[in-house]
């Protein structure tokens, strides 16, 4: 039942009503609304209800189990949460005066000091409000800086096939053409291709490392010169940033800018799709093009630091501060882990990762890269299952659910066919794993017996599979009354 | 360890089975030459105890001033409700829905998000949200250039924020686009509508109210851009949209696309984030529209559900030739927005407005009483106006906040013609005696001031 069917004409939830004010006399007639918006009319326990209703047909990280590759669906914290809307940090306006906000303002100062420690950049910005927003900010640094030596003929990005479809997408909105490289089959890029694309067009390279294969890039040393030496730039898109969280750092691997998925790495909350925030971190030569606003210190007091005192920067990318509130729960996380959690969240990641590959192994899945030592991630291929039974990824993964577990991440990346993408994080117990396992291996075990079975899930959700063709051809976006 | 179950038998069975000797052993792949990764200036661990000291600490230095800022970003009461379920668990730890049975409670909540927008701004169709106001009105340029494929250039009144100008221009300065300033009238503060040949341009930006927090001649401005073939997309408060005319409905044909920040609806100020984006449009143009978009369809058993619709649109299918790169929405403040929407409903956001603009002409009438303070412009205004004093702007707003009171917004950097002027703001959250107490102060700083100048 959707909130608009809950409503009845004039009812209301009194509390929630400003004394009623003079009627707005003043406002010319022509200006003003007529119609009535359909917004529920509703009482305050009938909207308490059905959202908490609502929430219940979720899953969520607090309630099911989710190896989501590349998404890092890991704890979190309950602390960072309840820490960050405290009143003093919540109604702080963003442009009251800075020293109404130095508590605020010495948190974010600090969390880019320890974001330039982990990445080993030379700078930081938190201004990027979501990954993407991370990546269009690097890219246009790095054209902006291109343009500001007059080298104009870079207008070429390279990006191996396996990236994010926010690196090609990402290019694009900075005014590059995109040239895609192919990756070897061990799930490195393939150098020859690499050699071949580099030229006098190359604005840079866009890499994730360990990549979304699940696996590090090992000739990370000898793209970098191929990249540099062609005059390019090297970008670092952080997806996985914690799988070598005080390991490497991409600054030690030569990169020039990286973005950070707090959401990700540093465990603020994915909220359902967002909010995110994807800080920048650039090395020397491109610090003066950092998107604002920064945070400096100086004389004993934080301040924002604008335009006025950064003239080469590639300006703000938010009306405000970014998504402030999601930066204080990364600062949060950050000063709860401390140098040594930090690195343990690599390690476990690791672990976890490399421990389910190795169970998945034995209980006879196919490994996509099964000579190589799994991140904190890995893929497994459905593609013989699917030949012999004809039960899909999709199929595996709806089923999964109906066992209580999340599906991984299916179809992505798409050059491994029928893959599911597996990440465990480092915030689950042996025994979780060991269920997932048992689930896979069950499931497996009924797409030989019976694959219809499989092909029909779930059975178990609010609502069966549905109709996505119907969804996108017979457009239903919004309620409206019978 | 924090967040890491492992017992010391439980890593040495799972290294066993793994056929590792050490955790070590698990980054082998990676070239020693590339060093250590140590941690060099990242703090010792604090536990929950320290960690919750800590902010208290900041937070409380960062104590409640009694506030008449707005210039974008507005505070209003919240219901307690609104936050206590939009952080349930379910909601604040979920992933993005692309599992849609196993979201269904995300995906109907985005559903009527997508039904209370529209309906608010009076369009047909509206998307799953952006990141805040500044990008979706980048995100709202961008398809109108799709949409028109003849002409790149967007016309920009002065009196859009010009933070959203600067947000506007960072983002689409790399893809051609040519963004023409229009200027505002020095007596009304609002936009004329165009008497000069401005050639093609693809979209006309109608900003209700404007920045000043002027009403703008909205269906003038509608019109006179349908009149040359362009778009209009309108840029509104939407608590303003409880009381004013939706865009929808703006002129003969009304306007082509709605943006704006949807912050007032259910999202604290918060230092200025998380908010989100909206951005609504006309059936037409619902497949240049970028970000998700959930629609209702069927299940298996022919059961109405809801999913994620027309993401061949989008990044991760469309890759370099997607309609933007946005890979997120601010799904939780969505959540909060929504549960906002429903408490207050549509005679309780007409309350809010209908109350936030009496305290705004309250506020005028009392602080123009004062000696040295004008009202700047003559239109009819919303809950924000501009002042202009005889002293110099930054020197009153420091003495008010030296009195606990932040007094508006100073224009000076931006609109340098206006001489000593402020934005300042009331909502329906202030009483009589704040604005008594605001009234007050302005009027000691303004005669003390004009004393010491003397």
């Amino acid at each position: 039942m959707l909130i608009f069917e809950h409503s009845v004409p004039e009812r209301m939830a009194y509390a929630q009503m400003p004394a009623e004010a003079l009627e707005a006399d003043d406002l010319p007639v022509h200006l003003l609304r007529r119609d009535k918006p359909l917004l529920p009319e509703a009482s305050e326990m009938d909207v308490v209800r059905h959202y908490t209703r609502l929430s219940q047909k979720n899953f969520s990280i607090d309630t099911h189990f989710y190896p989501l590759g590349s998404c890092t669906m890991k704890y979190n914290p309950r602390a960072c949460n309840s820490l960050a809307m405290l009143p003093g940090f919540l109604n702080r306006h963003p442009f009251a005066p800075v020293q109404t906000g130095q508590g605020y303002l010495a948190s974010m100062y600090e969390l880019q000091e320890i974001l330039c420690d982990v990445t080993g950049m030379a700078g930081v910005s938190l201004a990027p409000m979501a990954g993407a927003q991370g990546e269009f900010a690097g890219v246009a640094m790095i054209r902006a800086y291109h343009d500001a030596r007059g080298d104009h003929a870079r207008r070429e990005i390279i990006i191996p096939t396996a990236a994010h479809g926010t690196n090609p997408a990402t290019a694009v909105m900075c005014g590059y053409s995109v040239r895609e490289i192919p990756t070897d089959a061990t799930g490195n890029v393939d150098l020859a291709a690499l050699q071949a694309a580099v030229g006098p067009q190359t604005a840079g390279l866009m890499l994730t490392n360990p990549s979304t294969l699940g696996v590090f890039e090992q000739q990370i040393q000898r793209i970098q010169k191929i990249v540099h030496d062609a005059g390019g730039l090297l970008y670092y898109d952080g997806a996985n940033l914690n799988a070598i969280l005080g390991r490497v750092k991409p600054g030690d691997m030569g990169f020039d800018v990286i973005h950070i998925n707090l959401h990700k790495t540093f465990s603020t909350p994915h909220g359902g799709g967002g909010p995110g925030a994807g800080p920048v971190g650039v090395s020397t030569r491109l610090l003066p093009y950092l998107p604002i606003p920064l945070v400096a210190y100086c004389d004993g007091n934080y301040r924002l630091l604008t335009e006025a005192d950064r003239p080469h920067s590639i300006g703000r990318l938010s009306a405000n501060n970014g998504n402030a509130g999601v930066l204080l729960r990364a600062y949060i996380y950050a000063r709860m882990l401390g140098a040594e959690g930090m690195h343990r969240v690599a390690e476990f990641a690791t672990l976890n990762a490399n421990y389910l590959l190795a169970k998945l192994r034995q209980a006879g899945f196919d490994i996509a890269f099964p000579t190589r030592r799994a991140s904190h991630e890995f893929i497994v291929t459905l593609k013989h299952l699917k030949d012999e039974t004809g039960v899909t990824a999709m199929d595996f993964a709806k089923r999964l659910l109906d066992y209580g577990y999340h599906a991984p991440t299916t179809y992505f990346p798409m050059l491994v066919p029928e893959c599911l993408l597996i990440e465990p994080t480092e915030t689950e117990s042996m025994a979780t794993l060991d269920g997932f396992v048992a689930a896979m291996t069950a499931i497996l075990a009924e797409a030989r017996s019976n694959p219809e079975l499989v092909k029909g899930a779930p059975y178990t959700q609010p609502v069966r599979r549905l109709d996505d063709v119907k969804a996108a051809r017979e457009l239903d976006l919004v309620w409206r009354h019978k | 360890m924090p967040f890491i179950p492992h017992t010391d038998a439980e890593v040495e069975a799972m290294l066993a089975v793994i056929g590792a000797p050490n955790i070590d052993a698990l980054f082998d792949e990676i070239p020693v030459e590339l060093g250590s990764g140590k941690l060099v200036s990242v703090p010792d661990a604090l536990n929950e105890m320290e960690i919750t000291r800590l902010m208290h600490e900041r937070a409380e230095q960062d104590s409640r001033q009694l506030n008449f800022i707005g210039a974008g970003a507005y505070e209003h009461h919240i219901p307690a409700a609104v936050w206590q379920i939009a952080t349930r668990g379910e909601f604040y730890s979920a992933y993005t829905p692309y599992q849609a049975e196993a979201s269904q409670g995300t995906l109907q909540l985005i559903y009527e998000y997508q039904t209370m927008m529209a309906s608010l701004t009076g369009m047909d169709v509206s998307n799953a949200s952006l990141y805040d106001g500044g990008s979706a009105l980048a995100e709202a340029v961008l398809m109108a250039v799709r949409a028109h494929k003849n002409a790149t250039r967007i016309l920009m009144p002065r009196t859009v924020s010009p933070l959203y100008r600067a947000v506007v221009r960072n983002i689409v300065k790399n893809q051609h686009i040519e963004l023409m300033e229009l200027d505002y009238d020095p007596v009304s503060g609002t936009t004329p509508v165009p008497e000069i040949a401005v050639g093609d341009f693809a979209a006309l930006v109608i900003p209700q109210p404007n920045f000043f927090g002027a009403l703008e001649d909205v269906d003038a401005l509608t019109d006179w851009a349908h009149a040359h073939g362009a778009l209009a997309i309108g840029l509104v408060n939407p608590t303003a949209l409880g009381l004013l005319k939706p865009p929808g409905v703006w002129g003969e044909r009304g306007a082509d696309m709605a943006a704006g920040d949807g912050q007032p609806l259910g999202a604290p100020l918060s230092n200025g984030g998380p908010y989100y984006g909206f951005l609504t449009c006309k059936q037409a143009l619902v497949r240049q529209m970028p970000g998700r978009i959930v629609g209702r369809t069927l299940d298996l058993d022919g059961k109405p559900g809801f999913a994620l619709t027309l993401q061949a649109r989008e990044q991760h299918i469309r890759r370099s030739k997607a309609t933007s790169n946005i890979c997120t929405n601010q799904g939780l403040v969505v959540t909060a927005s929504t549960i906002y929407m429903s408490l207050l409903g549509p005679t309780g956001l007409r309350r809010v407005a209908s109350a936030a603009h009496a305290n705004i002409l309250q506020l005028a009438e009392q602080l123009c009483a004062i000696r040295g303070v004008t009202r700047a412009f003559r239109s009819p205004c919303f809950h924000e106006m501009v002042i202009q004093l005889n002293r110099p702007a930054s020197a009153v707003l420091g003495e008010l906040a030296a009195a606990g009171i932040l007094g508006g917004y100073d224009l000076c950097a931006d609109y340098p013609e206006l001489g000593n002027a402020m934005l300042v703001c009331a909502t329906e959250t202030k009483t009589a005696a704040d604005l008594g107490r605001y009234a007050e102060q302005l009027n000691l700083c303004m005669q003390e001031g004009s004393d010491a100048d003397i």
